[in-house]
């Protein structure tokens, strides 16, 4: 029973190798469902000495917003603030029309903080959960975002996606020369700091599936090179020096392979890396642009982009047979697919009437769906609960992040303070 | 005044090779024929080599063809890069329109045209080293089409 109340926040080692260097992301919601739950999350009780550094139970309110499936009741709105579920008045609650209460309490710990917290239905006038989440010093705002991964799957039956990170690139002028770094953040924009600042460009970053590692291109040889980089060490190494395109790196499921882009046989093809032995596969042979592969969740097909058939479209290479099918149809332009971490889902870059948007395919009916309205969106990457995606825009000239639900119902940008920023790759779960 | 003289040049030059490569087998007398065109035009080696060629090439969206002005310009680099040992970097890159990896692979795609072409005027293979940049480098910042259609380039360096 303790077992199942008790939730401990995995300590993880955040390297933060530039604490000046911040290029925080602000989150600006701009559109959620019509008909988000109402829920009041109490401001936490803190049995401890001064002022927290964090303000816990906003960081839960503004996940569960930002989710865009919630409309958290503003404290000035709550006509009490309870500690726990027995100060929870129902009937003031059900008179705001709040659907749900979270209660906490915060207490001191030797090297740390522990966070109970409670989940009350007021219409069902019953608490749903007691649970604990602990962390060190330093560790109030994953406190915050593994509570809100919790109260988001009781009341959803998802796995809440707050306590992940995100890898990006950021470009911004130095000296009257571009300078460009891969940045780390939380998923929610906060704690943004450099992983590695370069003087040549950098792009195409990519989470290992045990989120302890970042696969790249970086072009500080003079030509484009596939690095792979712990992000508790620092420590990396270049993976490809061939003559030509080395780009696109993606891990297998199992993270043992690295599928990548060479074009030292004279056009680009998809190879595939075996990281235990170092020997590279080459997985198509056409002389058309073969790029952007991502694997399928069983980790036995590929899908890609080429332009075998004039245009760049989606293709899925089955790697037992060598079998290509083409998967896309709908529009002249459909590139660098990923797919839903169901693998029923393809979400796509995809122009149509001249505008590149965001959208989703269905692999099986083969439907399209269009997620996104600007203009110059790009580089879509898939939260592991598959319900949200974040991708790179423009708004003006200047480059931004922004995020949007798979069924299109909620939108968020999250654009950057300093600088230009793109490619966002989502982290997998840290657990 | 040099201007005309290098668009006139230019002109003679594609129109010997154009009539060169359609029969299989005049390769070698068109590139002579160049020769002789260009040396009554151009007064002196030295003031030749004093004019400055432009060294970036354009293309349409999604493309790689070269355009009759690039060949132009192309057959004037060409008659410079041969005989000679330099190495010269074909830099290829695309504008901020599509995927930053397909654009990769577009502006490989592009300077490999040029190199292909520079080959094909005699130009030594092992001389020439393409390298692309996607869109990672634009010439221009911003979203206009004017700033576009200056991104969609191959650099001769």
């Amino acid at each position: 029973m303790m077992k199942n109340l008790l939730k401990t926040v995995a300590v993880f080692v955040a390297v933060s190798l530039s604490v000046g260097a911040r290029a925080q992301l602000v989150v600006d919601i701009t559109s959620g469902i019509d008909d988000p739950t109402p829920i009041a999350v109490s401001p936490f009780n803190w049995s401890g000495s001064g002022v927290l550094s964090e303000d816990v139970s906003g960081i839960i309110s503004a996940d569960l917003r930002r989710s865009g499936l919630f409309a958290p009741v503003p404290q000035a709105d709550m006509l009490s603030f309870p500690k726990n579920p027995e100060e929870v008045v129902f009937r003031d609650w059900r008179i705001l029309g709040t659907e749900y209460v979270v209660t906490g309490r915060i207490e001191p710990q030797a090297a740390g903080y522990l966070l109970t917290f409670d989940l009350v239905n007021i219409f069902g006038q019953q608490k749903m959960f007691t649970k604990q989440v602990s962390g060190g010093s330093r560790q109030l705002r994953d406190i915050a975002h593994r509570a809100a991964d919790e109260i988001f799957e009781a009341i959803t039956g998802i796995r809440g996606a707050f306590s992940t990170e995100m890898i990006y690139v950021l470009e911004e002028q130095r000296g009257g020369r571009p300078s460009y770094a891969l940045m780390r953040a939380d998923i929610d924009g906060a704690r943004a700091r450099e992983i590695r600042r370069f003087s040549a460009p950098v792009m195409s970053p990519m989470w290992s599936p045990n989120g302890q590692e970042v696969a790249y291109v970086s072009f500080e040889t003079g030509r484009p090179a596939i690095f792979r980089e712990n992000l508790s060490t620092g420590s990396r190494q270049q993976l490809t020096n061939f003559k030509g395109i080395n780009s696109s790196p993606t891990w297998s499921p199992d993270g043992t392979k690295l599928a990548m882009v060479l074009s030292k046989d004279g056009n680009p093809e998809i190879y595939v890396l075996d990281l235990n032995t170092g020997k590279f596969t080459r997985m198509t042979r056409h002389f058309s642009i073969d790029t952007e592969p991502n694997w399928m969740p069983d980790g036995k097909s590929l899908v890609f982009t080429s332009d075998r058939g004039g245009k760049p479209q989606i293709y899925q290479l089955t790697l037992a047979t060598g079998q290509v099918d083409r998967l896309t149809f709908d529009g002249d332009y459909n590139a660098r697919p990923r797919v839903s971490p169901d693998g029923k889902t393809l979400v796509v870059v995809h122009r149509s009437r001249g505008v590149f948007t965001i959208a989703t395919m269905d692999i099986n009916t083969g439907r399209m769906r269009v997620l996104t309205e600007t203009t110059l969106d790009e580089s879509p990457s898939i939260a592991p609960n598959g319900a949200m995606l974040m991708y790179a825009t423009k708004r003006g000239d200047k480059g931004i992040l922004a995020a949007v639900s798979l069924d299109a119902g909620v939108k968020y940008n999250l654009p950057s303070q300093r600088g230009d920023v793109r490619e966002p790759a989502w982290s997998p779960y840290f657990d | 005044m040099l201007k005309s003289v290098k668009t006139g040049l230019g002109l003679a030059c594609a129109m010997v090779v154009l009539a060169g490569c359609s029969s299989t087998d005049t390769d070698d007398s068109a590139q002579q024929q160049m020769t002789q065109v260009q040396e009554p035009v151009v007064e002196t080696p030295a003031q030749e080599t004093a004019v400055p060629l432009d060294n970036v090439v354009y293309f349409d969206f999604d493309q790689s063809l070269l355009k009759p002005t690039t060949r132009e310009l192309l057959i004037q680099h060409a008659d410079r890069m041969r005989g000679n040992s330099a190495t010269v970097r074909l830099e290829g890159h695309a504008d901020e329109l599509g995927t930053r990896e397909y654009n990769l692979a577009l502006g490989e795609r592009r300077a490999n045209a040029v190199r292909d072409f520079l080959v094909l005027q005699g130009v030594d293979a092992a001389n020439l080293e393409v390298i692309s940049y996607g869109e990672e480098r634009p010439a221009q910042a911003g979203s206009s089409e004017s700033a576009r259609k200056m991104n969609r380039r191959v650099v001769i360096n």
